[in-house]
């Protein structure tokens, strides 16, 4: 039988924004789903992001943002991930995101957005059904 | 020592609180309870009546008392609301200087009393516009301020020496408020009269908030700095605002939000004993700022209870005279983290109960958050809505026909009671670990929130808490229409373009020494305040002068703990 290494995530918290209640959350979940979580402290460039995601080899990094800033900040995420030939890196977020804002990030390459009201469960259930081991 | 209650009623009281159990047992034999366990949204236990046995130690005169007496647990000042209403300040910024002047004209016209500003998360964190670390962020989630120009343009035509303004700033901190005051005296307006208040509450931002700049011990330099300045320079301004709200938002407990802001309020007053100042030149310029959060009761005995503590921990724990030390007067916003994105037009009416709790409670000032704020920057609208909210407690509800209308309940006085003595063994925990600047490099405070916000997650999950709209009467496919102010994209460079044009016309040479004055001040013991606002009135920016702290004291990086 194959042996199937566990998923491996990143939570981060690109930007500015200090709001990391949810990523801290989320990254508690994660653990406890049986997921080897990377947890990247706040106050980073999009550009950081990307490279530890790169160094860790992680199978999908979650974005989360509740200020705002999140259209550039998630577009940029994963534009560099492509551009680093790292598009297999699921990206997907949560915050403060309004519905305009979550149709343009998915076309971007966004794969999913979680918005306040999102259960633990279903988020987990995501990850377990759309990122399998790189 | 004189009772509350003569001791010769409990005898009684026990005997028919008995018959009362026996009785409910029999209700309970046949149905059970609603709830297997009724607890509040802290999870704190809740009994099933309150009487005056569980009030058997207290002495009327000493904990509950009147209003403007020690220890103010009705209120600090004698009069409350029968003589003025708590000031009516809606926090407000958005996009541009001018876009934000736009929004406070409007609030004044609409009958705010006080004015308070949100800034955008570069100039939260002491960075300008043409930073690449601000790529985005300009004026999302609040005003840009990278100059004395914006400064200047964002108070425009307001009459900031009749109204006091509230600046939700920390790291940079000192820095805005130079501009302030450098703002005020362009306009001649002499700083001794400015009235308003700076939160520059640097502990609740490793605990909680997280916009931080240099680390922990450095931080509290530059705000003691500042409450130097202020008890000389600007008698009027209140130099902190400690801060419960965003340990609240970030996750705490009602108990937890109420002992970590005091502790927090200690650590200030230490540091500002050992610069030499006294204890009561600095401390009636202390303001407090707390959450006011969905569990009605719990609230208002939080509020209760932090003004008993705060006069008890001055007089007892720091030997302050001044009555005016000893008063806990604070700002309150309803919880922010109640609101839900579902059913949205639900907000309205969480923050008209959550606004009530505070008012229960003797706010001095309060923000009602609006129905959208879940979703983006409130509208217009939805702002006037917020407001309007306030007023409806204020002029029809009645409840501001009496003082501490809930004083006496047997329920809110156990409470006020058990949040007191609960927060209280929390503080000394934290004096134990060598203060909150030792109990903070622990991580203590930051455990304790992650893990009651993850309780909490964990309850709303499995259904033991209820969010309407949400975890219960949910609508399937919910398409609620709500207008979203959207920041225009734009505005970055317009702002980038604004703070160059500022720059091009400096004196490099004048600006250079005053950026050296600042350096050498930073790096002795000298107040840095003088400094700072000789350095904006020559033209620094926001970001040269945080630089300049940064370069001097270091950065602090987020330890990223979950």
């Amino acid at each position: 039988m194959k042996h199937e290494r566990r998923v491996r995530v990143m939570v981060a918290k690109p930007g500015l924004d200090g709001h990391d209640r949810g990523a801290r959350i989320i990254a508690r979940a994660y653990r406890d789903a049986g997921f080897e979580v990377v947890y990247t402290g706040l106050h980073q460039t999009p550009e950081e992001i990307v490279e530890a995601a790169i160094q860790e080899d992680v199978d999908m990094v979650g974005l989360s943002s509740l200020a705002g800033a999140h259209k550039y900040l998630f577009q940029t995420v994963v534009e560099l991930l492509r551009e680093r030939g790292a598009e297999d890196i699921v990206v997907c977020g949560g915050g403060i995101i309004p519905d305009e804002d979550i149709k343009k990030l998915k076309s971007a390459g966004v794969r999913e957005i979680f918005t306040p009201g999102a259960t633990l469960d279903e988020i987990v259930k995501w990850v377990k059904e759309n990122v399998k081991p790189r | 020592m004189a009772l509350t209650f003569n001791p010769k009623i409990f005898q009684d009281i026990d005997e028919k609180y008995a018959a009362w159990k026996k009785k409910l047992g029999k209700v309970f034999a046949k149905k059970p309870e609603r709830l297997k366990r009724f607890s509040t949204v802290s999870d704190k236990k809740i009994a099933d009546i309150y009487t005056p046995a569980d009030l058997k130690d207290q002495d009327f005169a000493a904990d509950i008392g009147f209003p403007g007496d020690y220890p103010f647990t009705r209120g600090v000042q004698p009069s409350m609301y029968r003589g003025r209403l708590w000031t009516m300040r809606m926090f407000a910024g958005l996009g541009t200087a001018e876009d934000t002047n736009r929004r406070f004209h409007l609030l004044v016209r609409e009958g705010q009393t006080g004015l308070s500003t949100a800034f955008d998360m570069p100039t939260l964190m002491g960075y300008d516009t043409d930073s690449p670390k601000a790529r985005g962020e300009c004026g999302k989630c609040g005003v840009a301020i990278d100059t004395l120009k914006d400064m200047e343009d964002l108070f425009s035509g307001l009459p900031i020496d009749r109204i006091t303004t509230s600046m939700t700033i920390n790291p940079p901190a000192a820095v805005i408020w130079a501009m302030y005051i450098a703002m005020a005296e362009h306009r001649g307006i002499d700083r001794k009269v400015l009235g308003g208040t700076i939160q520059n509450d640097m502990l609740k931002e490793f605990v909680a908030q997280k916009t931080f700049m240099c680390p922990p011990e450095p931080s509290v330099r530059i705000v003691t700095d500042t409450v130097e300045f202020g008890t000389k320079e600007v008698p009027r301004w209140n130099t902190i605002s400690i801060s419960g709200y965003h340990i609240r938002e970030a996750g705490s407990t009602a108990v937890q939000e109420l002992a970590f802001t005091l502790a927090d309020g200690i650590a200030y007053t230490e540091k500002a004993l050992e610069r030499g100042l006294h204890v009561d030149a600095f401390a009636p310029r202390f303001s407090f700022f707390f959450n006011s959060h969905l569990d009605f009761f719990e609230e208002v005995a939080k509020f209760r209870a932090a003004r008993r503590m705060w006069a008890r921990i001055m007089k007892e724990r720091f030997g302050a005279k001044d009555p005016r030390s000893l008063w806990m007067r604070f700002h309150t916003q309803t919880a922010g983290c109640s609101l839900t994105a579902q059913q949205p037009y639900n907000n309205v009416v969480r923050t008209a109960l959550q606004g009530l709790a505070a008012v229960m409670g003797g706010t001095q000032s309060l923000h009602t958050n609006s129905l959208d704020e879940v979703l983006a920057i409130p509208t217009e609208e939805a702002a006037t809505i917020a407001l309007r909210t306030q007023q409806i407690i204020a002029e029809e509800s009645g409840v501001a026909n009496t003082i501490d209308p809930l004083g006496g309940s047997y329920f809110v006085e156990t409470l006020t009671n058990q949040m007191e003595e609960e927060a209280f063994e929390l503080i000394h925990k934290i004096d134990h670990m060598g203060g909150m600047l030792a109990a903070i490099e622990q991580n203590f405070p930051q455990q304790e929130i992650a893990d009651a916000a993850y309780h909490y997650q964990k309850q709303i999950d499995d259904h033991e808490k209820t969010v309407v709209g949400v975890n219960k009467y949910a609508i399937d496919a919910e398409d609620i229409p709500v207008e979203v102010l959207e920041i225009d994209e734009a505005l970055e460079t317009i702002q980038i373009e604004k703070t160059h044009r500022v720059k091009e016309n400096r004196d490099g040479a004048a600006l250079k020494q005053c950026l050296e004055k600042v350096g050498e001040a930073c790096t002795g013991t000298e107040n840095v305040m003088e400094h700072l606002i000789t350095a904006v009135k020559a033209g620094a920016t926001l970001q040269e002068l945080c630089d300049v702290f940064r370069d001097v004291f270091g950065s602090y990086r987020d330890p990223g703990i979950y």
